[in-house]
């Protein structure tokens, strides 16, 4: 008898490993044979199975890539986030960084009508002054990762607000002080938000943060940081460095998201990445235990997202309204939390 | 107190010991590191249950299971570490009644503070503390916190009070205001003080009786006044089988590393110099809280310089953080193996090259993977680093194990001064004998050597030339040749 409950405890035991490395993939797979199932009544509601996983307008190629290019911000974001979570930080001011990168270049458009490499440049070094600010709260005053960034959201968010007079920018419209404005959005940098160039954007930078964070010297130094940041430091790492270089990373990849969101919408409109935040969030989250890796780590993130985008999307195609959809993006969260906490105490 | 014997896994840290203060009186406890002091003194309050023996209080014999249970009966503990007893944010009067206020409320719902401020303050007044009891206690010096323990002690009706160590955080007057509060205590309030001190001229001077403890047995129990320093020592040491040290022995080149007149920014070492030669082992030795591990640290840059100079091969260093002390070729195995020394959730191969990742990089800063885990692997065969593989993760390693990893990955930096705080510090013996073996490899390579360690055999079976520290300062340096366990304790203990 004890044997027998031994083996199953061990077997049980064995099922939960697989569910906590492998879960978020399996979960990704059921859920799109999920929607593709719901949705083939619009096709053919006595569909079989697989017919339904072919024809299905949810497993639409044109579908897969909509999933695709409405994930690329998210994930460009959240793989900032994650960068920031290797130190064992949190950087919550994405959302700001990414409004304040987007009202910063379509301004540099339609107010002063600059060319694309120079907007997009000044944008993005302007966009760092944000790291600054963070790294000045946490590394110089100490103050909490968590706090800091959450000051450092509202400064923003009210930055980028007061630089547009607390409206939105958009071709055409005149300028704070009712000049008109005869400045136009690039063709060029309206591309970036289009696929297949916003999707070849994000997978780029998933592949150079996988690269950068696992097999280079800096990626090691980040990954120890956060570990044990005493040991590091002790260990002639040198720390304060190098949680400074995740915050300006984690901008800096931001600014990116920014920019991608400029391209989509042609516009600046108020808090437009702060819709970002929460998603993003989830998503490094969810990455975390992808593989049994249990660090932050870019592939994960990007798989987080794609499951955040799958749920979203078909959610959508179901007809769910867009205004419940937050209920079910803020337990995908939780869910995501609850993998990694609870496995982490024991 | 009588009979009283409690045991761990794999020791027995106390064994049949009497022990017994009558009030108003002051009582030294006294013995070397891990002697029973602090066991001896939790038994009383407490804090473990699991003795036997007996304990007997005004001729009844009493059951001491809880803390609740000493705190009933009016003993009190007054730790060392006033800070963990102390609620920062909250004012003096709530401190000193925070017991009462915890115990004795009862049904009471509502707090009546007129009643509890004016009650501190008749405390405050026994401890001789004039002290605004609105005023927070983190805003409180480390003295008034002892007295407002003290006072604490006295709101729970104390007629013991223990007093573990508290002098070692005071200045010279604090400690003779201290002194003063004690002898009023004991002589116009009736009230019994066990006091437990490293520092034997303290306890010439306070206590009226003492009792020895070593190897968790009373060695002596008698008058404080027919006993000498010299003797006090003798006993605490008593005999002991010595430990086997691989002799080295290495011609010593000349002097390699200086310091001088260091000290740390807040006082943790001061005016500290002294210098280590080539292929020298320098120990560095003093009781627990002397500053040895400060020293340490503010060596590697680990705690801010406050002034003073460190010199390595004539050049002087410039270090504010420990990274800049690894570029000039300083390495420090730290005290805290988990908590500072390794990465425990890491494998092996990234531990021990933690900290020369530099070289093994390629161009753009990528991770040569092939030739890291190669040097794991010589590391591992090298230094007898018992893990199946360098993949395994530190946390499976055994503590001898996990110290070599600790010592191994400044073998492959290749520094030139090497600072050790308490390398054999939960390490069996055998794995003992190889860390030995590798400091003394280090030095026939030429290399200096700091080796810290309050274990005086240690120090005297492995260092050319001994630093004895006492009250963040050096006190003595000593020929180790030349030496003594006794004439080093005299020294560490504050003798002149």
């Amino acid at each position: 008898m004890a044997a027998t409950t031994d083996k199953t405890k061990q077997g049980a035991a064995k099922l939960l490993d697989f569910l906590s490395k492998w879960g978020t993939v399996l979960t990704i797979f059921i859920l799109i044979a999920f929607f593709a199932q719901k949705t083939s009544i619009y096709v053919d509601p006595d569909m079989s199975f697989f017919d339904a996983l072919r024809l299905s307008p949810f497993t639409s190629s044109a579908n897969v890539i909509t999933i695709l290019r409405s994930i690329s911000i998210v994930t460009v974001i959240a793989i900032g986030i994650t960068i920031s979570l290797t130190v064992d930080g949190f950087d919550l001011s994405v959302g700001s960084v990414a409004t304040f990168a987007d009202t910063l270049v379509i301004s540099m458009f339609v107010w002063y009508g600059m060319e694309t490499p120079a907007a997009v440049l000044i944008t993005l070094f302007v966009i760092l002054s944000v790291a600054v600010v963070n790294s000045f709260l946490i590394v110089k005053l100490r103050i909490f990762d968590l706090l800091a960034t959450l000051a450092a959201m509202f400064i923003f968010e009210g930055v980028a607000l007061t630089y547009t007079g607390g409206g939105s920018i958009s071709q055409g419209m005149p300028r704070l002080d009712g000049t008109p404005t005869d400045g136009t959005i690039p063709e060029v940098f309206r591309l970036l938000g289009q696929s297949p160039y916003i999707i070849i954007t994000m997978l780029v930078i998933v592949a150079l943060a996988h690269i950068f964070l696992n097999y280079t010297k800096h990626g090691r130094y980040l990954y120890v940081v956060g570990g044990n940041e005493e040991a590091a430091r002790l260990s002639g790492i040198p720390v304060k460095r190098y949680r400074t270089l995740a915050y300006f990373l984690s901008a800096f990849l931001a600014g990116i998201g920014g920019l991608m969101l400029a391209a989509r919408i042609g516009s600046a409109q108020v808090n437009a990445g702060a819709g970002f935040l929460m998603p993003a969030v989830a998503a490094a989250f969810i990455g975390y235990s992808v593989g049994g890796i249990k660090k932050p780590n870019a592939i994960g993130t990007l798989i987080g997202a794609v499951l955040v985008g799958i749920l979203e999307n078909g959610l959508i195609m179901m007809s769910v309204p867009y205004y419940s959809l937050n209920i079910v993006k803020g337990l995908v969260l939780a869910i995501a939390l609850a993998i990694t906490y609870y496995r982490k105490t024991r | 107190m009588k009979n009283i014997s409690i045991e761990f896994p794999g020791v027995k840290a106390l064994s049949n010991v009497d022990f017994s203060v009558e009030g108003g009186t002051i009582h030294a406890l006294i013995g070397a590191n891990g002697a029973g002091k602090s066991t001896l003194m939790k038994v009383l309050g407490g804090v473990y249950n699991h003795y036997t023996g007996e304990i007997f209080f005004d001729d009844e014999k009493v059951e001491i299971c809880h803390p609740r249970d000493a705190k009933k009966l009016g003993i009190a503990v007054v730790h060392q570490e006033v800070d963990t007893a102390l609620i920062p944010y909250l004012n003096v009067a709530e401190n000193i009644m925070l017991d009462v206020m915890a115990n004795e409320m009862g049904k009471k719902q509502f707090v009546n503070w007129k009643q509890i401020r004016d009650a501190a303050r008749g405390f405050l007044k026994r401890v001789n503390l004039d002290l605004n009891v609105r005023t927070l206690v983190q805003d409180v010096s480390l003295a008034d916190k002892q007295r407002i323990l003290v006072a604490r002690a006295l709101a729970g009706k104390s007629d013991f009070i223990i007093l573990d160590e508290p002098t070692a955080p005071l200045s010279q007057t604090e400690t003779e205001e201290l002194f003063a509060l004690m002898r009023d205590l004991a002589q116009n309030q009736h009230i019994g003080i066990v006091f437990i001190s490293h520092r034997l001229p303290e306890i010439f001077e306070i206590c009226e009786h003492i009792t020895i403890l070593r190897d968790g047995e009373v060695v002596a129990d008698q008058r404080v006044d027919s006993l000498t320093q010299k003797e006090v020592i003798e006993h605490m040491l008593g005999r002991r089988f010595s430990e086997i040290f691989p002799k080295s022995d290495v011609e010593i080149g000349e002097t390699i590393f200086e310091v001088k007149n260091l000290s740390e920014e807040y006082g943790a070492v001061k005016d500290v110099s002294f210098s280590v030669g080539a292929g020298e082992i320098v120990g560095v030795t003093g009781l627990v809280g002397a500053g040895k591990t400060e020293l340490c640290k503010t060596i590697f840059g680990a705690f801010p310089i406050g002034a003073g100079e460190i010199f390595l091969k004539g050049k002087q260093l410039k270090i504010r953080e420990p990274h800049e002390a690894v570029r000039q070729g300083i390495a420090l195995v730290p005290e805290e193996r988990r908590k500072e020394g390794i990465l425990v959730d890491e494998p092996v191969y990234i531990n021990t090259s933690a900290s020369s990742l530099h070289n093994f990089c390629r161009a753009f800063d990528f991770i040569d993977t092939k030739a890291e885990r190669k040097a794991a692997i010589k590391l591992i065969d090298d230094l007898g680093i018992r893990t199946p593989s360098e993949n395994q993760k530190l946390a499976f390693l055994s503590g001898g194990n996990q110290q070599k990893v600790a010592v191994g990955k400044w073998l492959i930096a290749d520094a030139e001064i090497y600072v050790f705080d308490e390398p054999t510090k939960g390490v069996d013996v055998g794995a003992k004998n190889e860390i030995f073996e590798l400091i003394g490899n280090l030095a026939s390579a030429g290399k200096g050597i700091i080796y810290a360690s309050s274990e005086i055999p240690e120090i005297l079976g492995i260092a050319d030339r001994t630093y004895v520290m006492y009250d963040q300062t050096i006190a003595k340096e000593l020929e180790t040749a030349k030496t003594s366990e006794e004439e080093i304790l005299f020294y560490s203990a504050g003798g002149k």
